[in-house]
C-alpha cells in the first residue's frame, strides 16, 4: 500500500494570507446578497439569469473538480495500480471543487432556504434535466467524502473505522464513477432546452457527449497540472512518468472530441459562422484551436516526457475545454430580448472567494493531512 | 477474471457508441402532447389593438402589482417597458420610424406567458414549482416549491418568466392566466377589459376556429367581432383588416394556448420564428433514453461495482 | 399702424390700451400658428381705415354660431368683431329688420361687389326647391347663390354650413347640405365645429384682411392651424389613454380622477379640432366637453357628429404612440463596468504570470526525476 504523509510546515504562509483576505472580502459581498437580493450584488437579469455563479463555479469548476473522476477510471476500471499516487491529491481537490459549487448553487439560488425540496420525492420532477443534475451532483459530494475519509481516518490513525471502511468503499468508488458520468452529460444536456437562444455554433443534439468529453479531459488536465504545480510549489519531485502515461490517452479522447464538434456545426451547416470575424466565431476557433494544439503537441511520445510542454499542453486543456462550457452558458447565449451581461465587481469577488477558499482548503488539509506520497530517499 | 473485465469493457464501450449514435436529434423526441380538455386561452389580433395599454392596468389591479417606471432615474410615468417581476402583461409596438402620419405605421403586441402545450418551464422546473393544470391547461407557478434556480428564464422560449432580483425572498412571476379569477367564474382581467376586443377570452378550440375565421374576411369589409369573451354576447362592428396567413401559436414549438393574429410579420413584433418540434421534446427524449427506469445506469453501476470489486480481492 | 388710425378705432374698443390691443393681435397671430413678428401686421390690416365689409348669411341654422362669436368674455372683442370687421349684415344683430334690412344687403353687395367676406352659417335645404328655407320670400339656396358670386372670399361657419351637420342629420328630410356642396367649384373655407370656436373663425378673417390670401387649408376647405391635428393628439388627458386608465361609467372613481373617456365613446381619435388646445368662452382650464367630464361627440367631423351614436366606441383614425411607449426589444442590463474589466484583467494577469513562472521553472528543471517506489 502506498505511503503518504502530510507535507507538514506552515500553513499561514503568504499565498494563505492573501486568499484569506480575498475570502473576507467575498464574505462582504454575501452578506450583501442575503439581506438585500440577488441584484444587489450581481449583474444577473431576466436575459442572463444565469450568471458566472452558474457557468464558471459550477459548470466549470465541477469539470475542473473532474480530477478524481478522471483517475478513478484509469485505476479502478482499467485496473491501473501505478497511478495510485495521484488518487489521493485528485479525490482532494475533487471533493473541494465539487463542496464549492454546491456551495455556489447555494448563493446562486434564489429560494435556498427551501433547497431540500429537491430530496422531496412528492415534489420531484423526473422529467427535469436539473432535477437529475442536482440530484447527482448531491449524491458524488457525499461519495467524494466518504473516499477521500480514509485519508482523514489515518490522520487520527481511527484504524478499526478505517478498515470497516475499505470494505464496503468499493460501492463509493463504483458510484464515484458513474455519477459524474450522468451529471456531465447532464450539464450539456441542460442546454439543450435553450434552443433557438443558444447560437447554433453551441447548440447542438451532442451537448450531452460533448460536455462528457471535456469533463473527462479536463480531469486528466486538472491532474496533470495540479501534479506539476505541486512540485514546483513544494519543491517535490515530479511524478513524471505517471503523467507522461496518462497524456497519451489525451491525444485520442481530443480527435473524437474536436471530430464530433466541427462536424456536428458543419453538418448543421452553420460553420461558416465561425469565419465572419465576430466575437462568438473567434471564441468557436479559439476553444478548438487550444484544444488541436494540445493534441499537436502531446501526440508525440517525446513531448509527453517534456514537463514543460505537458504544462503548457494541461493549460490549453484546462482552457479550451473550459472556455468551451462557458462559452455554452453564457457567451454563445442570447435571450433576443435586449439584455446584455458583464458580471459585477461584487459578483467577481464573491466566485474569486469560493476559488480563494478552495486554495487555502487545499494548502491546509496538504500540510495536515497525508494526502500526498511519502517520499523516499535515494 | 481478466477475460470477464475486458468482455464487460467492451460491452461498456459498445454501449456507449450505442447512444452516441442514438443522440440523433431526429431521433431522441418524446411524444407529441394534446390539449387538455377544457384548455383556455387567449386570441390576440394586433390588427385590432389600439394600444390604450387597459389591460396592462387591468392586469396590475387584478394582480396586485405595482406601478413601474420606464426610467428609473426619471419616475413620472406609469410606463414599464417590458414584462418584469412587476408586469405580467406588456404591450409593445412596432413602428416604421420616420413614417410623421403613421396610419399605416404601427403595429402593437401583447405579451405574457404563451401556456404552452409542451412548456419549457414546466419540464425544466426540478422541483415542480410550474405545473401545467391537466383540466384547463393553465401554467402555474407555487412559491412554496421553488428553490428559485431560473431554470424555467433559461428554458423558456419567449424569455416569459421573471424573477425578483431585488428582495431577499425572490419569487419567480408570470401571468397565469388569472386562475384566481377563473376559479370564480371569471375571464382572465386583460381580456375583460380590451375594448376592442383584441384581447379575447375562451376555450382554445373556439379561438383557433375565430382565428380561421378571420383569416378568411375580406380586408376593408365590416364584420362582428367578439369582445371580452368568445362565449359571451358582446360584439363590435370592425373593418378587417389585412392579416398575415398564419395563426402564430397553433403549432410552433408543440403549440400554446395563446394564439396570435397579425398584419404584420410575426417576427417583426418580437414572436420569433420557431420549429413545430419543442426542445422540450428533444431534452426528454435524450434524458428517457439513458435514464428510462433507470436500467442503463443500474447495469453500469453493477457492473462497476463486480470489476472494483475483483480488484481489490486480487490485490489483498 | 399708423396712431391716428389706432385713436380712431380705440373708442370703439371701450378705450382699449394699445399694449392689449397688440397682444390681442400677437395671440391671434399664435392661434394662427404664424410667428409673433406678423402681430403688428394684423394691428394694421385690423385698424386700415379700409376694410372690406362682411355679409353674414343665416340658413337652416341654430344661430349657434353666430352666438358663439359673442361668448368670448374679453369684452371688447365683442366690438372688434361687430365693430371693425364691419359686419354690414347679420340677421341676428342688425339694427333694422324686413325691408329695410334687405336693402341694406343689396347696398352693401352692390358697393362692396368683388371685396367683401361672405359668412353663410347654416345647412342650405335643397329639397322641393328649397321651399324650406324661405328668407325675405327668397329660397335661401338661391340668396347664397347670388351672393357668393359677388364675394372676394367665402367662409362657412359651423358644422351646418360646413358638411350639413345636423340639419343634414339622417333622414335629412329637407335635403340640407353644407356651403361647400352646394356652391360647387367655388374655394369655400369651412369653420366646423357646433358650436366651433370663435377664435378659428377670427383668425381665419384676420389672416385673410392681413395677407389678401386665406390661410392654408386641407382638402376639406377647414384651415390646417385648426383642424390639422386630431384632438385625441392635444387631449390633455392622453397620458390617461396612453397609461390604459379609463372611465368606464359616468360618475365612478376613474371618471371623477379625469381618466380618459375612450371607453365612454369619444370620438376625439377620429375627430379633427383644436378644442383641447384653446378651450371655449375664455373662462379658465376644463372650458371644453372632455374637460368637462363628458366624451367628444365628434361635431365637426362628417360622418362622426350626428351620425354615430354618442356612446360607440371610436375607430382610432391615427396611432400615435407616445415616444417612450416600449418598443419590441430595448437594450437593457449592466454591461461591463470599469471595476468589472480591471478585476478581471487583474486576474487574468496573475494567473498568466503564474502560468509563465511554472512553466520557465519547469523547463529549467528538464526532464523531472521520478519519485522512487511505488
Amino acid at each position: 500500500m502506498q505511503e503518504r504523509q502530510a507535507l507538514g510546515g506552515k500553513v499561514l504562509t503568504i499565498p494563505f494570507k492573501v486568499c484569506a483576505a480575498i475570502v473576507l472580502i467575498a464574505l462582504f459581498f454575501l452578506g450583501k446578497r442575503f439581506i438585500f437580493g440577488i441584484g444587489s450584488v450581481t449583474n444577473m437579469n431576466d436575459g442572463y439569469p444565469w450568471g458566472i455563479w452558474i457557468a464558471y463555479d459550477v459548470v466549470v469548476g465541477t469539470a475542473l473538480a473532474c480530477a478524481g473522476y478522471s483517475i478513478a477510471l484509469i485505476v479502478y476500471v482499467f485496473n491501473k495500480g501505478e497511478y495510485s499516487p495521484l488518487v489521493r491529491p485528485a479525490l482532494m481537490t475533487s471533493m473541494f471543487g465539487y463542496t464549492l459549487a454546491g456551495v455556489s448553487v447555494i448563493f446562486d439560488i434564489g429560494r435556498y432556504w427551501q433547497a431540500y425540496n429537491i430530496f422531496l420525492p412528492w415534489l420531484s420532477n423526473l422529467h427535469s434535466v436539473m432535477f437529475e443534475v442536482a440530484l447527482c451532483i448531491g449524491t458524488y459530494i457525499l461519495v467524494l467524502w466518504m473516499e477521500f475519509a480514509p485519508t482523514m481516518l489515518e490522520k487520527f490513525k481511527a484504524d478499526q473505522l478505517k478498515a470497516r471502511l475499505n470494505r464496503v468503499i468499493f460501492v463509493f468508488i463504483a458510484l464515484g464513477i458513474l455519477l459524474p458520468t450522468m451529471h456531465q452529460s447532464s450539464l450539456g444536456t441542460m442546454m439543450l432546452m435553450a434552443g433557438h437562444k443558444l447560437s447554433p455554433l453551441w447548440w447542438s443534439g451532442f451537448l450531452p457527449l460533448l460536455f462528457l468529453i471535456t469533463a473527462v479531459v479536463i480531469g486528466y488536465a486538472a491532474v496533470i497540472f495540479e501534479s506539476l504545480i505541486a512540485s514546483v510549489a513544494f519543491k517535490r519531485p515530479m511524478e513524471m512518468h505517471l503523467l507522461s502515461k496518462i497524456s497519451a490517452l489525451m491525444p485520442w479522447l481530443l480527435g473524437i472530441y474536436l471530430v464530433i464538434r466541427i462536424e456536428d456545426v458543419n453538418l448543421r451547416g452553420f460553420l461558416p459562422l465561425a469565419f465572419e470575424g465576430g466575437l462568438l466565431g473567434n471564441l468557436f476557433l479559439l476553444e478548438n484551436l487550444l484544444l488541436l494544439s494540445a493534441l499537436l503537441i502531446l501526440a508525440y511520445p517525446s513531448n509527453r516526457r517534456n514537463p514543460q510542454l505537458l504544462f503548457i499542453a494541461s493549460c490549453a486543456m484546462l482552457l479550451g475545454g473550459s472556455m468551451y462550457r462557458f462559452n455554452t452558458y453564457i457567451v454563445g447565449f442570447d435571450p433576443g430580448t435586449g439584455w446584455q451581461y458583464f458580471p459585477s465587481v461584487s459578483e467577481l469577488f464573491i466566485t474569486l472567494g469560493i476559488i480563494a477558499a478552495e486554495v487555502m482548503a487545499y494548502l491546509w488539509f496538504v500540510k495536515t493531512l497525508p494526502v500526498l506520497p511519502k517520499l523516499t530517499k535515494a | 477474471m481478466k477475460i470477464r473485465r475486458r468482455d464487460f469493457l467492451k460491452g461498456v464501450a459498445a454501449g456507449t457508441l450505442l447512444l452516441a449514435a442514438e443522440q440523433n436529434p431526429a431521433q431522441a423526441k418524446g411524444a407529441r402532447k394534446e390539449l387538455p380538455p377544457n384548455a383556455v386561452g387567449i386570441l390576440y389580433d394586433s390588427t385590432l389593438c389600439i394600444g390604450c395599454k387597459v389591460c396592462e392596468y387591468a392586469c396590475k389591479q387584478a394582480n396586485n402589482k405595482p406601478v413601474e417606471h420606464g426610467s428609473p432615474s426619471e419616475p413620472m410615468w406609469d410606463d414599464p417597458q417590458d414584462l418584469s417581476a412587476k408586469t405580467l402583461n406588456i404591450i409593445k409596438r412596432y413602428g416604421v420610424e420616420g413614417q410623421k402620419d403613421s396610419a399605416a405605421g404601427f403595429a402593437f403586441v401583447k405579451r405574457h406567458c404563451m401556456h404552452c402545450i409542451d412548456p419549457a418551464c414546466v419540464s425544466a422546473c426540478p422541483v415542480s414549482a410550474l405545473v401545467k393544470n391537466s383540466d384547463n391547461g393553465v401554467v402555474t407557478y407555487n412559491k412554496k416549491a421553488c428553490i428559485g434556480c431560473r431554470y424555467c428564464q433559461v428554458a423558456c422560449p419567449y424569455n416569459i418568466p421573471k424573477f425578483e432580483w431585488d428582495s431577499p425572498f425572490p419569487e419567480i412571476v408570470k401571468c397565469q392566466l388569472c386562475s384566481h379569477l377563473l376559479a370564480k367564474g371569471g375571464i382572465s382581467a386583460c381580456c375583460a377589459a380590451c375594448p376592442t376586443g383584441a384581447s379575447l377570452f375562451g376555450p382554445v378550440e373556439k379561438l383557433r376556429a375565430e382565428a380561421k375565421r378571420r383569416l378568411a374576411m375580406q380586408p376593408g369589409e365590416y364584420y362582428d367581432f367578439p369582445v371580452a369573451d368568445i362565449n359571451g354576447t358582446e360584439v363590435q362592428q370592425h373593418r378587417a383588416g389585412g392579416y398575415v396567413s398564419h395563426v402564430y401559436g397553433e403549432r410552433e414549438l408543440g403549440g400554446s394556448q395563446v394564439l396570435y393574429l397579425a398584419g404584420v410579420p410575426f417576427a417583426s413584433i418580437g414572436l420569433p420564428d420557431l420549429p413545430e418540434d419543442s426542445y422540450v421534446a428533444l431534452a426528454d427524449g435524450i434524458q428517457y433514453a439513458i435514464y428510462k427506469g433507470m436500467v442503463y445506469p443500474l447495469v453500469v453501476l453493477g457492473g462497476l461495482i463486480y470489476i472494483i470489486r475483483n480488484r481489490e480481492d486480487k490485490k489483498e | 399702424m399708423k396712431e391716428q388710425d389706432f385713436a380712431r378705432i380705440r373708442e370703439h374698443l371701450d378705450g382699449i390700451s394699445r399694449r392689449d390691443f397688440m397682444k390681442f393681435c400677437t395671440v391671434m397671430a399664435a392661434a394662427m400658428g404664424l410667428p409673433l413678428e406678423v402681430a403688428p401686421q394684423i394691428a394694421a390690416a385690423v385698424t386700415a381705415p379700409q376694410r372690406p365689409p362682411v355679409i353674414w348669411l343665416s340658413g337652416s341654422a341654430c344661430t349657434g354660431c353666430t352666438e358663439s362669436l359673442l361668448r368670448p368674455s374679453h369684452p371688447s372683442l365683442e366690438h372688434l368683431i361687430l365693430d371693425l370687421i364691419s359686419l354690414d349684415y347679420n340677421e341676428t344683430l342688425n339694427a333694422g329688420a324686413g325691408h329695410q334690412a334687405e336693402a341694406a344687403l343689396q347696398a352693401s353687395i352692390k358697393k362692396n361687389t368683388g371685396k367683401f367676406i361672405l359668412v353663410v352659417e347654416g345647412a342650405i335645404p335643397l329639397k322641393d326647391g328649397g321651399v324650406y328655407c324661405m328668407v325675405g320670400g327668397k329660397p335661401f339656396s338661391e340668396i347664397v347663390n347670388e351672393t357668393a358670386a359677388k364675394a372676394a372670399a367665402v367662409i362657412a361657419i359651423g358644422s351646418c354650413a360646413a358638411w350639413g351637420g345636423v340639419a343634414a342629420a339622417k333622414p335629412n328630410p329637407t335635403g340640407c347640405v353644407g356651403a361647400p356642396e352646394f356652391l360647387k367649384g367655388k374655394t369655400v373655407v369651412t369653420i366646423p365645429g357646433c358650436p366651433p370656436n370663435a377664435y378659428n373663425f377670427l383668425s381665419t378673417v384676420l389672416h385673410f384682411l392681413t395677407f389678401k390670401k386665406l390661410p392654408a387649408l386641407d382638402d376639406k376647405g377647414r384651415p390646417k392651424f385648426a383642424y390639422g391635428r386630431l384632438i385625441h393628439e392635444n387631449c390633455e388627458r392622453r397620458p390617461h389613454f396612453d397609461a390604459g386608465r379609463f372611465a368606464i361609467k359616468f360618475g365612478d372613481e376613474g371618471h371623477r380622477k379625469g381618466y380618459c373617456l375612450f371607453k365612454l365613446g369619444c370620438k376625439g381619435p377620429m375627430t379633427f379640432a383644436n378644442c383641447p388646445a384653446i378651450l371655449f368662452n375664455d373662462v379658465g382650464p376644463g372650458a371644453w366637453p372632455v374637460g368637462t367630464g363628458h366624451p367628444c361627440f365628434g361635431c365637426t367631423e362628417e360622418g362622426v357628429g350626428f351620425n354615430l351614436p354618442l356612446h360607440a366606441q371610436a375607430d382610432l383614425k391615427y396611432i400615435t404612440p407616445g415616444a417612450a411607449y416600449p418598443h419590441i426589444v430595448s437594450e437593457r442590463g449592466e454591461g461591463a463596468s470599469v471595476g468589472a474589466v480591471a478585476l478581471v484583467a487583474g486576474v487574468a494577469g496573475v494567473a498568466l504570470g503564474a502560468g509563465v513562472a511554472v512553466a520557465k521553472n519547469l523547463g529549467r528543471t528538464g526532464e523531472g526525476s521520478s519519485s522512487e517506489g511505488e
